[in-house]
């Protein structure tokens, strides 16, 4: 009972950050609406015991990713005007067809009978990093590895662009 | 009911109002420090030898006119100072202050939530300090808070790299990420972990130092340079807000030294069977005793070294002490492997 309250509050403050993040009319707001709403989404991590999940969220997305976001917004000037001879409406259709194609989607899932939870494989003790780990550096060592490589070029590949003579 | 809401609750309670009274005669023993390194007295006016000019000043900050300047982002100039506080006052939640107590039949755990990720919250929760600071000099709208934010969030985010990295290899020793777990493992090694890993204690306090922007590393609020740094456009209650963050978050650098390097509440020599009677002393004695420790160090190297210059400070971060923390990984994880 007392969880599914929790569980709605939390999800209910998701969703209002999220309208909030496209509505606001600085993209500063914006910002840091959607800290907000990647804290809520760790709490839901928090209540699923998925504690070191929820850790990972707030380091990598609200801490890392959103903090570079605010370096990007703060010093682009974000003030230029619109070019005159562009549609107006051009964006707003497409977002129409985009929205449309996310409820065809979701009816599809719902009419397939997909909803239903996964299940759930082995126990899940509350000491879940050791899992984890376990996991990433046996099981799932190669796309572990490709992703660490996929990282290090996109990193060499930004000081080249960065830096005009090595 | 009662030992899951209300003794947390208390706890709670309890370290706020330990971290702001101690965050008040912080300041007082760093002018006290300050005036005895330069052979002067210190505030000696109010209260007995100056005991209540950080009430008084507090008092004065709080009545002061709160002024907002006309061209600034009002929202975003509000939430940024609690944007600083709330991290740092949250990082205590996890920090064990004391063997699990039993106070008139109720258990007290030594810690208000034992996570079993503490490190990494302690971690993340440092990481969400960085935005009140960039956001408070944006928001001011006004070129030399930008220009100090800038260059406190560039050099936060350099040092944390090395900071982060000193902090495995204290999970490469103990094997959990718990901080509980952290000093037990201590208790069991039967060395704390700061004499195990000199380097990785020296890093992480010099770290430390860069992160709350303390001297040698003050660039972000270099009074010559930059009229005060990000919080030059504050003023009255606001500005007290980010006074209280910075002092708020060298005692969180503190009390994480002290459970990471120097085991946290345990006693000195637990094995020294004549210091013994040590153990009587509670343990939340001596990790307060530890964490001042760490706290009057601040205050000394503030009194003893010059300020860098930013070029100097960037390249200490990335050229030496990044390969350094780096290399200590290393060396830790070839004699975990061959020992």
């Amino acid at each position: 009972m007392a969880e599914a309250v929790a569980f709605y509050i939390v999800a209910a403050l998701i969703l209002g950050f999220g309208v909030l993040v496209i509505t606001a009319k600085s993209a500063v707001h914006s910002i840091l609406f959607l800290v907000a709403d990647f804290l809520c989404v760790a709490a839901l991590y928090v209540m699923l015991e998925a504690q070191f999940l929820a850790v990972i969220q707030v380091m990598v997305y609200a801490g890392g990713i959103l903090v570079l976001y605010l370096f990007v917004v703060m010093l682009v000037n974000l003030k230029r005007p619109p070019e005159a001879h562009r549609d107006p409406h051009r964006l707003g259709r497409l977002g129409a067809v985009l929205a449309a194609a996310i409820f065809v989607e979701l009816a599809a899932i719902f009419a397939v009978g997909w909803t239903k939870p996964a299940e759930v494989q082995g126990t899940l003790s509350p000491n879940n990093v050791e899992q984890i780990g376990r996991a990433l550096y046996t099981e799932y060592l190669i796309p572990f590895e490709l992703a660490s490589v996929l990282l290090l070029v996109a990193m060499i590949g930004a000081i080249i662009l960065a830096k005009r003579e090595l | 009911m009662v030992e899951t809401l209300i003794v947390p609750l208390i706890m709670i309670v309890i370290v706020i109002v330990a971290v702001l009274t101690a965050v008040i005669y912080m300041v007082l023993l760093e002018r006290k420090v300050q005036a005895w390194v330069q052979v002067r007295y210190g505030p000696m006016r109010v209260g007995y030898r100056g005991l209540l000019q950080t009430v008084a000043d507090t008092l004065k900050l709080f009545l002061k006119e709160d002024i907002t300047p006309a061209r600034a982002d009002k929202w975003v100039f509000t939430v940024a100072p609690i944007m600083v506080l709330v991290p740092s006052l949250i990082a205590f939640a996890v920090i064990p202050l004391s063997r699990d107590l039993t106070l008139f039949g109720l258990k007290f755990p030594g810690q208000i939530a034992d996570v079993n990720v503490g490190l990494l919250y302690i971690i993340s929760v440092g990481s969400m300090g960085v935005y009140g600071i960039i956001l408070g000099g944006w928001s001011s709208n006004s070129k030399f808070p930008l220009l100090g934010s800038l260059r406190s969030s560039a050099q936060l985010i350099s040092y944390e790299i090395a900071v982060t990295m000193t902090l495995v290899t204290v999970i490469m020793l103990s094997g959990t990420l718990s901080l509980a777990g952290i000093v037990k493992s201590q208790l069991a090694q039967g060395w704390w972990f700061g004499f195990m890993q000199p380097v990785a204690f020296f890093i992480y306090f010099a770290g430390g130092l860069a992160e709350t922007n303390r001297a040698p590393f003050d660039l972000p609020e270099a009074e010559q340079e930059l009229v005060g740094g990000f919080h030059t456009e504050y003023s009255g209650m606001r500005f007290a807000f980010f006074f209280l963050a910075e002092y708020t978050n060298m005692m969180v650098i503190s009390a994480v030294a002290t459970t990471l390097f120097m085991g946290g509440w345990l006693q000195p020599f637990p094995n020294v069977l004549w210091l013994g009677f040590l153990g009587y002393i509670p343990g939340w004695v001596w990790f307060l005793l530890k964490t001042f420790g760490f706290l009057y160090v601040f205050l000394w190297v503030r009194a003893t070294f010059p300020r860098y210059r930013y070029d100097q400070l960037m390249r200490l971060g990335w050229k030496w002490l990044i390969p350094l923390a780096i290399l200590n990984l290393v060396v830790t994880g070839l004699v975990k492997v061959l020992v």
